[in-house]
């Protein structure tokens, strides 16, 4: 694919959970944009997808929290987010909130179309293969369920993790197997997350790694979680940590700045 | 009566009354022409390519077979399996004409017994009506000449299948069925049971791990005579 | 079937102490979702399948009242006898007025879920029938007086010895010194023991798979063949069978039989796959004199012009379930009703309301793997979301739930407040755990820490870092 010219308008959308846990992936973010050639903005209007109470049942807030977006991110050429999840509930889901109201599903459609989940829209649409980062470790990565199965994210993280000098990817087996995160799940049934995070471990654990990546905040809180009460080793971190060459400057996720 | 409370249920739920004349009528012509659907392209090849995938198919499902040149040669490789195998050498047959054609009397130890089969068999011969290439299956309606029983109750099941009758899918088996039989009490062509039958019982209920014969029979053996000119390439 | 849905966390909590189900789960996991795999990589037409499948069920039920009468019409002029049931009692009472027009003392019976939902065996049981189950699986959930914990292998929670044992006890008449040294020799005292009940029954008793409307068949699917046993040599056939098996003609089920063996265990085809219809014509040398299909309704018509009706294309594979996480951690029983999983968390507040079967649908990530493999396409997720936003709008959803989604809510739809709550929420975490950079424990997130511990903020948003950039001209 050519990339869009000249320099793409892209709107960041952070995320809730990068924005009060983890904002560093929000900066590599605007970096590989930026690297890529677009312009990057960071709408200040911007809250949270709503999948939160889309996926409690709460039609109408979810409906709220998106008309908020709508507004928040209308007229840009891209919309990116450094999540599978939020992304899949913004392709996905989001549109069908406004099934009954043809308007506000039109504008919600084409907010839909233009938005992509980080790593996809780096490959997919930017034509992104190569990236000048480094970081010395053998990895394993994890496809989070939502950004696999609803926007196809498979090949692209692997691709431009090729690219990375220093890094071996070592695949886990089930990488595709969710682990047990599941927002508002892993709090409501504690034991039958718990135990999906633990065969999550231990697949990672097979793999010899020491880095362990994915693309999207609430699995690797889930999975550095799990590791850490282990008493485990391996590192954690979002992907684009790695790919925007931030390892350098930024302890893994659960672990104190040195 | 619950039949109307059910239609009517129905019919509530799909916001109308009974279907609309003209609509019914596309139905009753879909059902008339009994459209295919996609049919697997494995099984869309020429005719000895049919045969070749049938018996890997058999094998694939635990089954065995021989090949025949004519029916003149099926009592020897009856024997032979029947031998082979430790097992006696009198079987319940299926009282088809094509079997009685059979010139059991070259093997004279055989003994057939035609007629359904009972709980006391071990050995069993039924008539294959027609074989499907695309997954191994044995066509086996029912019909006087050619009783389930004999299908279930043994312990070693033999078919004696025309290679003319293997056909590439499902699909049409079911052709040469509405095409060959006529039911006498639905006026339809379905006969009171059809069983496609793949490979010999099996369960994995003890321990998720597959064990062959669970009630039915543990062999299944198909004598194949060629009698299929494009079946030799 | 005694409902314990409502108790979904205590029967959790117990199925993840219970070693022999852990071990048993642990072992068979792996094993569907490997076959089903390679089966549908042996056939590159699957995934056109899967659509055709859909669109051949949802053709069906946006016609099913047409159909079925078309069927039952086909039913009788075959010889049958169509029995409708709107309600479970109905379908008990004609199950049960059937064998006793017999005369049965025995009857056998095929696998069969629906007959699990109506609580069949025990309503014969309680007016003198016996009831034998002829599924391997079942025939020892019957000794045990278990439910089966999967919808095709139904004791895979069992192992050896509970086999062994259970055998000994039930089979007084054979040697007690008997050994076992291997399934097999458990498989064959079953066969043997079962072969006597099958000669011995009066009725028999199946599910049906599909059933046809163009030649008014049933179809069962099988691979021990005790299903065509129990239909074949008994006085009397009788099929149970839900609305929604209904398929218009024989190419119809044909290529939804191309779905369901392959999504099942991964086989091309069932061992044996078996079309009825009618009783024994008069030439034939066997064959049930009695044909009769019990058809039931019991909730499904009140699906149809629902969200749910998408529902009523299951077909029963189980590829659902094989494929869930979470069903694999906790096992069938968990689900405390007859159809665990994915399509039990949709179908189960469908059949015994919501209010009994809430946990269920919540009780999932959304992972989408179920929906990913189901042939006939259910949007398992989406259907369970429903349930959840059936229970929010008439507040069943835990008030704590509520109360915090009503706060983080009311913040969200502020930006600039949510701004102020969130920088103050991230300082207060990454302060707490500035030491090691996450905590072991947290008053309110139990939830959380029970498992596992929770890595710290790296201090500030990303929003208040991003305006002190701006602010400083860094970016
Ligand atoms: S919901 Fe789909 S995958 Fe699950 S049992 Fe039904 S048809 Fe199979």
């Amino acid at each position: 694919m050519t990339p869009p010219s000249p320099a793409p308008r892209v709107a960041l959308f952070v995320t809730c959970l990068v924005d009060l846990h983890r904002p560093s992936v929000g900066f590599a973010a605007i970096k590989l944009l930026e690297d890529a050639g677009c312009r990057v903005e960071v709408p200040l209007a911007q809250t949270c997808c709503g999948q939160p109470a889309y996926n409690a049942g709460d039609r109408s807030t979810a409906r709220d929290l998106a008309r908020g977006l709508l507004d928040a991110f209308g007229g840009y050429d891209y919309v990116v987010v450094p999540s599978g999840s939020c992304g899949g509930m913004l392709r996905a889901h989001m549109p069908h909130l406004f099934d009954d109201d043809p308007n506000t599903r039109a504008r919600a459609d084409a907010l839909a179309g233009r938005t992509y989940e980080l790593v996809s829209f780096l490959t997919d649409v930017m034509g992104v293969t190569t990236l000048d980062a480094t970081c010395a470790a053998t990895a394993t990565y994890h496809d989070s369920c939502a950004g696999l199965r609803e926007l196809g994210i498979k090949a692209q993280p692997r691709a431009l993790l090729a690219s990375v000098a220093g890094l071996t990817l070592s695949e886990m087996a089930d990488a595709e197997v969710c682990c047990g995160f599941g927002g508002t799940f892993c709090v409501k049934y504690p034991d039958i997350s718990t135990r999906m995070v633990a065969d999550k471990t231990k697949d990672i654990a097979k793999t010899g790694a020491g880095l362990l990546l994915a693309g999207d905040m609430g699995c690797l809180l889930n999975m550095a979680g799990r590791l850490q009460r282990e008493g485990s080793t391996v590192q954690v971190r979002h992907v684009a940590e790695v790919l925007a060459g931030m390892t350098g400057d930024l302890p893994p996720i659960g672990e104190a700045r040195r | 009566m619950s039949k109307d409370t059910i239609l009517n249920a129905i019919r509530r739920g799909l916001k109308r009354g009974p279907l609309p004349e003209d609509q019914a009528l596309g139905l009753r012509a879909r059902m008339a022409a009994h459209p295919r659907h996609l049919i697997p392209a494995r099984s869309r090849i020429d005719r000895p390519g049919q045969i070749a995938l049938f018996l890997r198919n058999i094998e694939k499902e635990f089954g065995t077979f021989t090949r025949v040149p004519d029916l003149d040669a099926i009592p020897e490789a009856v024997a032979d399996y029947l031998t082979a195998n430790n097992l006696p050498s009198d079987f319940a047959m299926a009282p088809h004409p094509e079997l009685a054609a059979i010139p059991w009397s070259n093997r004279p130890l055989l003994t057939q017994r035609p007629g359904r089969a009972q709980a006391s068999d071990l050995v069993s011969l039924q008539h294959g009506y027609a074989a499907v290439a695309e997954t191994g299956t044995l066509v086996l309606p029912a019909a006087a000449v050619r009783p389930t029983t004999l299908n279930l109750l043994s312990d070693t099941f033999m078919v004696v299948l025309r290679a003319s009758r293997v056909v590439g899918a499902y699909e049409e088996a079911w052709d040469l069925l509405r095409a060959e039989n006529r039911d006498e009490r639905s006026g339809g062509f379905m006969p009171r049971n059809v069983m496609l039958v793949t490979g010999p019982s099996r369960s994995a209920d003890i321990e998720s791990t597959l064990e062959l014969g669970a009630h039915g029979p543990r062999r299944l053996h198909v004598v194949l005579v060629d009698d299929d000119p494009a079946a030799f390439a | 079937m005694q409902i314990r849905s409502p108790a979904f966390k205590a029967n959790v909590s117990a199925a993840l102490a219970d070693e022999r189900l852990q071990k048993a789960l642990e072992f068979t996991r792996p094993a569907f979702p490997s076959r089903r795999a390679a089966a549908v990589a042996d056939l590159p037409e699957f995934e056109q399948l899967r659509d055709i499948g859909r669109d051949i069920k949802n053709h069906t039920l946006a016609n099913l009242d047409f159909y079925l009468e078309i069927y039952a019409a086909n039913v009788e002029r075959a010889g049958g006898i169509v029995h409708w049931c709107s309600t479970a009692d109905e379908a008990r009472a004609a199950v049960l007025a059937i064998c006793e027009k017999a005369g049965a003392r025995t009857v056998t019976k095929g696998k069969s879920m629906i007959s699990e939902e109506l609580g069949i065996n025990a309503h014969l049981e309680a007016h003198g029938i016996t009831p034998v189950e002829t599924d391997l699986g079942e025939y020892i959930l019957q000794i045990r007086n278990e439910g089966p914990s999967h919808i095709i292998a139904p004791a895979f929670h069992l192992n050896r010895n509970d086999w062994e044992e259970s055998f000994r006890k039930v089979h007084t008449d054979l040697p007690a010194d008997r050994v076992f040294n291997e399934r097999r020799d458990i498989l064959t005292e079953a066969r043997t023991r079962l072969r006597e009940k099958f000669l011995a029954a009066d009725v028999g008793i199946t599910g049906a798979n599909f059933l046809i409307a163009e030649t008014g068949s049933s179809v069962i699917v099988t691979n021990e063949g005790n299903g065509d046993l129990t239909q074949t040599l008994p006085r009397v056939h009788i099929a149970l069978a839900s609305i929604e098996k209904l398929v218009p003609t024989l190419e119809d089920a044909t290529s939804l039989l191309r779905l369901l063996a392959r999504s099942a265990t991964g086989q091309d085809f069932s061992v044996y796959t078996t079309f009825s219809t009618g009783a024994r014509r008069s030439e034939d040398l066997d064959g049930p004199g009695e044909y009769h299909v019990v058809l039931i309704d019991n909730g499904r018509s009140g699906m149809i012009g629902t969200e749910f009706q998408e529902m009523l294309r299951c077909i029963r594979c189980a590829a659902c379930m094989n494929h869930c996480p979470v069903y694999f951690t906790v096992g069938g029983h968990s689900y405390g009703w007859v159809y665990p999983g994915p399509m039990g968390s949709v179908l189960t507040p469908s059949l015994i309301g919501v209010d009994q079967a809430g946990h269920l649908p919540n009780a999932s990530t959304f992972c989408g793997k179920c929906e990913s493999v189901c042939p006939v396409k259910i949007p398992l997720p989406k259907l369970m979301r429903h349930w959840r936003e059936h229970e929010f709008e008439r507040h069943l959803s835990p008030s704590a739930v509520r109360t915090n989604l009503a706060i983080w809510a009311w913040f969200a739809m502020r930006p600039q407040l949510y701004r102020i709550a969130t920088r103050i929420g991230a300082r207060v975490l990454g302060w707490l755990g500035r030491k090691k950079g996450r905590l072991s424990s947290l008053p309110l997130a139990g939830g959380w820490t029970a498992g596992r511990d929770l890595p710290t903020p790296e201090g500030d948003t990303f929003f208040a870092r991003y305006a002190r950039l701006q602010r400083e001209g860094k970016l």
